[in-house]
């Protein structure tokens, strides 16, 4: 096993900086998709909760698509076929006008797959509340809108802070995904360092302890963002 | 569009798509194998009463998980052939990606299968006299696989799914060979929807029968 070591590289121009470009754009790809997951998601997630047959069964089956096309392949649909779905003019746009094609794409995907795992977490989160809450809720003349905005959204988004911060954490390692259609983000960046210099080690190192230390920052805020919205009295979400 | 919707590309392409499902499959499989029985060591590892033990294995566990699957599968496409001092197929480097990385969350499915497991079976199989090993063979860990079948399987669904990420490294399998037609015949449109519809029924088909078993299982 003979291997020229050269940590150097990673501070070496132009490796540095596409290793910074990198990382950016990991983080623009993943807090962008975050913010269609979590409002989609929430969506769909009460959609599954209300009493309506037809409205739940539309959120049921939006879940069953997503989580049962892998995520790349998704990714393919979006960014060959869905232009092709399009009217023409719209579908030319999103083609050639639209700017920046490949990072809109995959944050459009990874934000609609995550929704449908978002959503199951928040049918959980209000499921959990048990029924009690909902039928006093309604005793008392809120109207549904009320109910959910009132009693049960508020209380169910705090019990599912700790699944919410995994799926966050899913969609920062999913972004990745996002080189199979271009994107230059991180693990591409340093995917193309090692077949530039060779230097395969210092390269995945630096996206490894990368990934690591986001993870980390991330889960210590979300600990004590958990622990500043906890329920006082209630043990965890399995609790009913 | 799909008034020119070419199907006679896709019905011509079959036995094509079928050698890479073939290889999708397999791996599937060997992955599956591999990081089951690399968890269930995992898990005892990180339940283990000897401090360093649990600790390097929580480790392992924080480390895969805390990685995205490519990166890990360029890691050893990249390191598999550097460590052996020779070149291998890609698809070794792959499985042995796929078993480490899935080793780390079957670790913690198995985890919480042991714990699921009353603490009174451990003490009884202790009672009678059984070391440590037959007691994990016979008692414990049978008891911890029956309770988490459904979540196993359900973590199959999401590797059979995981496996087209082999993308990235150009190996043949069903998603690939897709690609591979698509472009050569200019086809995109009926070659990816192809391949969602076989993947989403497949995955759909899968996912219903366990939630039936799971019906099934539950007092």
């Amino acid at each position: 096993m003979n291997y020229n070591w050269n940590w150097a590289i990673l501070v070496t121009d132009p490796y540095f900086g596409w290793i910074i470009s990198g990382l950016g754009w990991t983080l623009a790809v993943a807090i962008c998709a975050w913010v269609i997951a979590f409002s989609l998601g929430s969506v769909i997630g009460i959609m599954r909760t209300v009493d309506n047959p037809v409205i739940s069964t539309i959120g049921a089956s939006y879940v069953e698509v997503f989580r049962n096309i892998p995520l790349l392949v998704q990714m393919f649909l979006w960014y060959f076929i869905f232009p092709e779905l399009l009217p023409e003019e719209a579908g030319t746009w999103v083609k050639r006008g639209m700017p920046l094609p490949e990072f809109w794409t995959a944050v459009v995907c990874l934000g609609t797959y995550t929704a449908s795992r978002v959503a199951e977490q928040v049918r959980a989160g209000i499921n959990a509340i048990g029924i009690g809450q909902r039928q006093a809720a309604m005793a008392i003349g809120l109207t549904p809108r009320q109910v959910y905005r009132y009693v049960l959204l508020p209380v169910s988004y705090r019990t599912i802070i700790p699944p919410m911060t995994s799926e966050f954490l899913g969609i920062f390692k999913n972004s990745s995904l996002a080189l199979t259609i271009g994107v230059l983000e991180l693990t591409a960046q340093t995917r193309q360092i090692e077949e530039y210099t060779f230097q395969g080690f210092e390269a995945f190192t630096t996206a490894t302890i990368l990934y690591i230390v986001v993870t980390f920052m991330v889960m210590t805020v979300m600990r004590s963002v958990e622990k500043k919205m906890h329920i006082p009295g209630v043990i965890s979400l399995g609790a009913k | 569009m799909f008034s020119d919707f070419d199907y006679q590309v896709v019905i011509d392409s079959i036995p094509f798509l079928w050698e890479g499902m073939q290889l999708t499959f397999l791996l599937t499989f060997l992955a599956i194998v591999g990081g089951l029985f690399l968890g269930v060591l995992l898990a005892l590892a990180r339940l283990s009463h000897i401090k360093v033990v649990s600790f390097l294995a929580g480790s392992y566990v924080n480390f895969f998980r805390s990685m995205p699957l490519i990166l890990v599968i360029f890691w050893f496409y990249f390191l598999v052939p550097f460590i052996l001092g020779r070149p291998v197929g890609g698809f070794y480097s792959v499985l042995v990606a796929f078993t480490l990385f899935e080793g780390a969350y079957y670790c913690e499915i198995m985890r919480a299968g042991i714990q699921s497991v009353k603490m009174g079976q451990l003490q009884a199989g202790q009672a009678i006299g059984l070391t440590y090993i037959q007691n994990m063979r016979y008692v414990v860990l049978p008891q911890a696989f029956r309770n988490m079948i459904p979540i196993l399987l359900t973590q199959a669904v999401i590797l059979f799914q995981d496996t087209s990420l082999v993308y990235v490294v150009g190996l043949h399998d069903f998603l690939v060979n897709a690609e591979i037609v698509a472009t050569r015949e200019n086809r995109l449109i009926e070659m990816f929807s192809t391949v969602a519809v076989v993947y989403f029924i497949l995955c759909l088909t899968f996912s219903l029968s366990i939630r039936k078993l799971q019906r099934r299982f539950s007092v």
